[in-house]
């Protein structure tokens, strides 16, 4: 069972590592914060199912964290957008 | 009993799983952004939700399921906010059609 | 056993490129989404290394409010173009700054390998005597006993920083309201965004600040949740920030390093020692402290993204 919960981290960890190619790649601001988003997604998912793994209770925690900032560099690239509108 | 309901779990965590791998395909290969957003959404409600789902078998007890069911309702909301926020921008930025 | 090694392999190796990307990156924007997700994946490192008081640490304050204050950084930093050219180094410095940066990592990657086994210090003594604290978290405390002098200096310097952004501001403006003023969200998604995440970010900051006595987490982690949600709130154009010649603002402000200093000098009255947590009244006072720290910390960040004054009261 443990095996199979690492496994899982493992490969959902790996997709969302290759969708890095797109804060590489871009091209626009917008891809960039997409290709982050799923890097978080992707985290919190591999932290439920290791937490499952190992029993660590806390690791719920931090996934909790990373899903209350989730949206957070989009909040802050929107309102950095209207910023230099105001200007 | 438990046994079963662990296996069943794990193979909703394994389709959660499945919809990562899609997720990220679409993200690299999908040729416009808002097509591209379409795939990062499915990751992230579908994707997770599946997870959290396969995942509350496993749980310690009733308030460690309840903080798994949490983790999804706040990746929905944030997830749905910000992709209508990058969808304002990407629309914005495009020639009116 | 594979599966651990495929996996902590491929940690680091993210860690890596995503910190070659920060560095790398063709624009302040895409370099400070690289360093977001760096602070993910460090936080994942830190989970690896059963090390999650850090992990909780880095999710808020590396991958959270760091990217926020640095992506405010990078929209202020467009209208001074020419400044910033010019106070950018040249190649040569550039690649002098790198080398000496990657030999010193080396140099301490190198160190870390060639520690012993079991490293002598004063660890297993204080993880015995954790205890008498009334801590069931050990890094908790470590961090509030026997390294409570560094946690006291720490959060003093949250204030400072918070003068020096203050500081920032031209002398107009001084007494007046901090940061650019949003517009009031009435529909969309950032005004639905604003109304529903606080309520329960602030139950998730709280309960992270307060396990942390005896499960990792800490005022420093829930105060930095605490602050994003202000943030929220003030992003969307729902609340104001206060004057900065506001008494409550100052107050709030030093409440947390004020509280840890007093109940040190308690502890040289009682106890005969600076910081000593005297045993009659040790974890009531603990918790309050702690509790003040809380408030002070998130205060502090978020006046720091909020930025200087700009505007009259």
């Amino acid at each position: 069972m443990t095996e199979a919960l690492t496994l899982l981290a493992t490969i959902i960890l790996g997709s969302v590592a290759a969708g890095l190619w797109r804060v590489l790649r871009g091209p626009a601001p917008a891809d960039r914060l997409m290709a982050a988003q799923l890097l978080s997604t992707g985290a919190i998912a591999a932290l439920l199912l290791l937490g499952a793994a190992t029993g660590d209770p806390a690791l719920l925690d931090v996934a909790l964290l990373l899903a209350l900032f989730g949206a957070f560099a989009t909040v802050a690239f929107v309102l950095g957008a209207r910023l230099a509108r105001q200007r | 009993m438990s046994a079963a309901l662990q296996f069943l779990g794990l193979l909703l965590a394994a389709a959660g799983a499945f919809f990562f791998v899609a997720g990220s395909a679409g993200l690299i290969r999908f040729p416009d952004q808002l097509s591209r957003l379409h795939a990062l959404t499915k990751a992230d409600n579908l994707g997770l939700g599946l997870v959290a789902l396969g995942l509350l078998p496993f749980a310690a007890g009733v308030f460690a399921a309840l903080k798994l069911l949490v983790i999804w309702a706040l990746v929905l909301l944030s997830g749905a906010s910000a992709a209508q926020m990058v969808a304002e921008r990407v629309r914005a930025a495009e020639p009116p059609a | 056993m594979i599966l651990d090694w495929l996996l902590d392999g491929m940690v680091a190796l993210l860690i890596l490129a995503a910190a070659l990307w920060t560095l790398a990156a063709p624009t302040p924007f895409a370099a400070v989404i690289g360093f977001v997700g760096f602070g993910l994946l460090a936080s994942l490192a830190w989970v690896r290394l059963a090390a999650v008081d850090v992990a909780l640490t880095e999710a808020a304050v590396g991958a959270g409010a760091t990217g926020v204050i640095l992506l405010q950084s990078a929209v202020r930093l467009r209208r001074g173009a020419a400044e910033v050219a010019a106070a950018t180094p040249g190649r040569a410095t550039t690649l002098l700054a790198g080398l000496l940066a990657g030999g010193l990592g080396l140099g301490l990657a190198l160190a870390v390998l060639a520690l012993p086994a079991t490293v002598p210090g004063p660890a297993a003594e204080a993880a015995a005597r954790s205890a008498e604290v009334g801590l069931g978290n050990l890094v908790a405390a470590v961090l509030m006993a026997y390294r409570g002098l560094d946690t006291l200096l720490e959060s003093i310097v949250l204030v400072f920083a918070v003068l020096a952004v203050w500081a920032m501001g031209p002398d107009r403006h001084w007494g007046g309201i901090p940061g650019p003023r949003f517009a009031r969200q009435r529909d969309g998604p950032l005004a639905l965004l604003a109304r529903w995440l606080p309520p329960v970010g602030i139950v998730i900051g709280i309960h992270i600040a307060w396990v942390g006595a005896d499960a990792p987490g800490g005022k420093f982690q829930g105060g930095t949740v605490l602050a994003a949600m202000w943030v929220l709130a003030w992003g969307a154009g729902l609340v104001r920030p206060p004057s900065v010649a506001d008494r409550r603002v100052r107050l709030v402000l030093v409440a947390g390093p004020l509280g840890f200093l007093l109940a040190g000098l308690l502890g040289a009255v009682l106890d005969g020692s600076f910081l000593a947590w005297p045993a009659a009244l040790g974890k009531p006072l603990l918790l309050l402290v702690e509790a003040a720290m809380t408030l002070s910390v998130a205060a502090a960040l978020a006046l720091l993204v909020v930025g200087p004054p700009e505007r009259r009261a």
